[in-house]
């Protein structure tokens, strides 16, 4: 049993888990990496592909800026391609008072180095003719793309394998107990694995584990609703997006080069923390089907042929949590990223790579620190 | 007590005894089928202002499907028929039907899933060549269209429909080139023992071989496919080369051919449902769990006909009958005279032998799919070769069809992997060096086939 030791556990493998134990590695700590099923088989494997960082709470673009910089060089770091292509993101608006709200979005990110442009409804049909009628205005984040996020967690833990990491996949971790030496994680098959420091980076399922270190969160869980046309020529090159203050408004879209569009938004379905099971309100699925044609009216002449959905962790105030434990100095958070954690794996894992390794990060993160739910609860 | 709902999804042979079934014991069931009319596969009826008769569409069958058609035109009115309709999920007691241009959440107390069965296919290399269709494919545009797929036509694959629908081609005047039939030929003595247990089908099979034998139709048994080789426009099929038994290599010319390794259930509304599956040796496929009469664990739902258990359209007929009887029965309803499901169930009995000596006597050749090159395209959604399926299964390190799904995209396209499923599991289990069960089975995911983007919800204007 002994010689389940390392510096770091990380439990949980998704795109978090998966990019802190590569990252962890580069910085020369040795770590075990325990995930219950198969690494970014949950909420990192199935979600829409979004790199994206307009929209984002301002203070979280620093973050969002570093992971977007370690998105272009994944080919060199992992050794593989996870399909990054930096197409350009654009949300439309149908109001005007939608249009007044991305051109505060663009003020306020301003400082932190996003460049967006707004455009008027017929100069962003110019630039892309398939757009409806109704588009009012255009937001243009020229830097911005999708991934494929079937490929992406996985190819992290691959890489922190090749890197010395142990991945140990199958593992569910039953319990966390506090030791002399740190922490020890009892696993369902038995063993037991120790570590001086600990993450708890286990998405959905982070606010149960927090609870039972004393650090309850408000956390609901829900599942984003997403689904595939069928292939069809390539022409719908950036990734679409909608600013509207009615959430059923809402629909992104992306193509993949091969030509299937990917679609989610308008609404959330249920998701069980038990049997690991989210999914699909076909009820959503009709009501996606009004938006896409709303924005792109071509894409009424298609057909879908799947759906699915993931299991996400929201937190009451739409902000992840992130960082030290406000309890336990060799506590690690990682969990909650409120629908929006893709873009962000390759930086929070380099950031907290970086606060474990080095004892701070140069990212600012104290937005995300959990002690903000304790002071509320005090 | 208020009429209950009862649906039934697929009106052939299982679909049509069961709504007939609950019709009898005073219900009002609501029958939905894509198809444009009644009859499901074997039992197709021929668009209106064909006027084949019955003899020349159905052959020795004609009596039953004469009989079928029957007693659904006398359920007409008495039951809520919506043809063209395709039920396309599955969740929580609600069944999601696309009707025209809408899209109907309809609750039931009870569901039929009565939905048939597709070709069983082997994506052999070549296979996406123009003048290469499934034997159904085959048979479909006889007795729909009454147009043959091609002048010189092979038929390459193994089960009884290989040489019923060869015999078809050849009794409707089209050239067949030979019948390539993949079982080897002591397999069929084999089997005698189980398949036995239904002598009339026994003979009618003879009846076949015989008649294509008359019509001077080469037949060749066990033999190896190697590739469906094109011709030399090379744009379409010009030929099959295969290694006969003895280790000859061939090629049999032919300019088009009808490919099918028996069937493969319709399995994916009762996966979206939550239904249990277990492995079908026999049939070296994942099958929904049921009971005798045909009930499924999750409740409210029940199976019928080709879509649970490929007992062919005898089978479907008792087994639709067998899963009314279990419907009236759980909802309090007393069952129509002269009901006896003890009966039905000991009919069923024996045909389940029966299919069992059909897949000793036609086996799927498992090892032949396994060993597909390299270059094969396995899933022809998506174009995926069996390469890249490997390269999942090893380099990638996916243990299950999901993962390697999720990896190479194999089962993620337009048909889900209700085409290249069952050979894709086999690749990914030799690739593995586990048994093809380890590697589990392809969650299906809705809808069960494309859903347009223009389907409106009931209540949108
Ligand atoms: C459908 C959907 C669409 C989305 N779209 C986007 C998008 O376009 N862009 C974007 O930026 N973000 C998007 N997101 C959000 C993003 O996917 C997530 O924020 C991110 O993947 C979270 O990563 P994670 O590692 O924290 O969680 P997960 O990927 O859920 O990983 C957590 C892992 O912990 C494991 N685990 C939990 N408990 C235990 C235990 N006790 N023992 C062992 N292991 C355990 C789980 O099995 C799981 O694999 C979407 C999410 C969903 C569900
Ligand atoms: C192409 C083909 C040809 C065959 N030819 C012969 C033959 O010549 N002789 C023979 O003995 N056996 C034949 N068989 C086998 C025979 O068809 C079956 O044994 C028999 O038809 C089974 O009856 P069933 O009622 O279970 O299903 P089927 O007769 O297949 O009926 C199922 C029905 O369900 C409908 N359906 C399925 N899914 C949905 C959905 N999601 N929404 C709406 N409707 C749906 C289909 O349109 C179909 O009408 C053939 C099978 C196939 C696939």
């Amino acid at each position: 049993m002994s010689d389940n030791r390392a510096d770091v556990l990380v439990l949980g493998g998704g795109l978090m888990g998966a990019a802190t134990a590569f990252f962890l590695r580069r910085r020369g700590l040795s770590v075990i990496l325990l995930e219950r099923g198969l690494v970014g088989q949950q909420a990192s494997g199935v979600n829409f592909g979004n790199v994206r960082r307009q929209g984002r709470f301002p203070p979280q673009l620093p973050l969002a800026n570093r992971s977007r910089a370690l998105w272009g060089q994944l080919p060199e770091l992992l050794g593989e391609d996870i399909e990054f292509l930096p197409s350009g993101h654009l949300r439309v608006a149908y109001t005007d008072e939608a249009a007044g709200m991305m051109e505060a979005y663009r003020e306020a990110a301003r400082p932190y180095g996003l460049k967006l442009e707004v455009l008027s409804g017929n100069a962003v049909r110019a630039r892309f003719p398939w757009l409806s009628a109704e588009v009012r205005a255009g937001s243009w984040s020229a830097e911005d793309g999708h991934a494929n996020p079937r490929l992406a967690a996985p190819a992290f833990a691959r890489a922190a394998r090749r890197a010395g990491a142990r991945i140990e996949e199958n593992t569910e971790v039953l319990a966390i107990e506090r030791e002399a030496a740190g922490w020890r994680l009892d696993a369902a098959d038995g063993r037991a694995f120790r570590a001086p420091v600990l993450q708890v980076s286990a998405g959905a399922w982070g606010g149960r584990l927090a609870a039972q270190l004393g650090e309850p969160v408000p956390i609901v869980v829900r599942g984003p609703q997403m689904g595939v046309t069928e292939p069809v020529p390539y022409a719908l090159t950036p990734v679409l997006g909608v600013t509207a203050t009615v959430v059923g408004e809402v629909i992104y879209l992306r193509q993949v080069t091969r030509g299937n569009i990917v679609f989610g938004g308008v609404g959330h379905g249920p998701a069980d923390l038990d049997t690991c099971r989210a999914r699909v309100e076909p009820a959503i699925t009709l009501r996606q089907f009004i938006q896409l044609r709303r924005m792109v009216p071509a894409l009424g002449a298609l057909r879908i042929i799947r759906t699915w959905s993931g299991i996400e962790g929201y937190m009451h105030d739409e902000i992840p949590v992130m960082g030290p434990s406000a309890r336990w100095p060799d506590l690690f958070y990682a969990f909650g990223f409120c629908g929006a954690g893709f873009q962000l794996g390759p930086g929070v894992g380099d950031v907290m790579a970086e606060l474990i390794a080095a004892g701070r990060s140069t990212t600012p993160i104290e937005p995300f620190h959990i002690a903000r739910f304790a002071a509320k609860a005090a | 007590m208020a009429q209950p709902r009862v649906t039934i999804v697929g009106a052939g042979p299982a679909g049509t005894r069961a709504a007939e079934l609950l019709v009898a014991a005073g219900l009002h069931p609501l029958l939905v089928d894509e198809a444009a009319d009644n009859g499901g596969q074997i039992y197709r009826r021929q668009p209106a202002g064909f006027r084949r008769p019955p003899a020349a569409l159905y052959g020795t069958e004609a009596g039953r499907a004469t009989a079928l058609h029957a007693s659904f035109d006398a359920l007409r009115g008495r039951i809520e028929h919506w043809p063209e309709s395709l039920a396309w999920n599955l969740r929580d007691g609600v069944l999601h039907v696309l009707r025209g241009e809408r899209s109907h959440a309809l609750p039931f107390d009870a569901l039929i899933l009565a939905t048939g069965a597709t070709d069983r296919l082997i994506p052999l290399p070549g296979w996406t060549l123009p003048g290469v269709f499934t034997l159904g494919g085959a048979q479909i545009a006889l007795k729909a269209q009454a147009c043959a797929i091609g002048r010189r036509v092979a038929f390459l694959g193994s089960g009884p429909l290989l040489y019923l629908v060869a015999a078809q081609y050849a009794k409707a005047g089209a050239e067949v080139a030979a019948v390539l039939d993949t079982a080897p030929a002591g397999a069929r003595w084999r089997a005698l023992p189980l398949m036995a247990a239904r002598p009339a089908l026994l003979a009618k099979g003879a009846a076949l071989l015989a008649r294509l034998r008359r019509a001077g139709v080469p037949v060749h048994r066990g033999v190896t496919p190697l590739r469906l080789c094109p011709d030399a426009s090379g744009a379409r099929l010009g030929g099959i080369a295969f290694r006969q038994a003895d280790g000859r290599e061939a090629v049999l010319d032919c300019d088009a051919s009808g490919l099918g390794w028996h069937l493969r259930a319709e399995t994916q509304l009762a996966g979206l449902a939550g239904c249990g599956f277990d492995f079908d040796r026999a049939s070296r496929q994942w099958l929904p769990r049921i009971d005798a009469d045909g009930r499924s664990e999750v409740p409210g739902l029940y199976m019928a006909g080709d879509g649970v258990r490929l007992l062919g359209a005898d089978g479907a007929e008792i087994a639709g009958r067998l899963a009314a009887l279990a419907v009236l029965r759980d909802l309090g309803f007393a069952p129509p005279a002269g009901a006896d499901p003890a009966a039905l169930r000991r009919r069923r009995q024996a045909m389940d032998r029966f299919r069992r000596g059909l897949a000793i006597a036609f086996p799927w050749p498992a090892q032949l799919v396994a060993g597909l090159p390299d270059e094969t395209l396995v899933c022809r959604c998506e174009a995926i070769t069996a390469g890249e399926l490997r390269r999942s299964a090893g380099a990638l390190d996916a243990p299950e069809v999901n993962r390697a799904k999720a990896f190479s995209r194999v089962g993620m396209g337009r048909c889900q992997g209700r085409m290249c499923g069952l050979a894709g599991a086999e690749i990914l289990a030799a690739a593995r060096g586990v048994p093809v069960e380890e590697v589990g089975r392809l969650r299906g995911q809705a809808p069960v086939k494309p859903l347009p983007v223009a389907a409106l919800r009931e209540e949108e204007a």
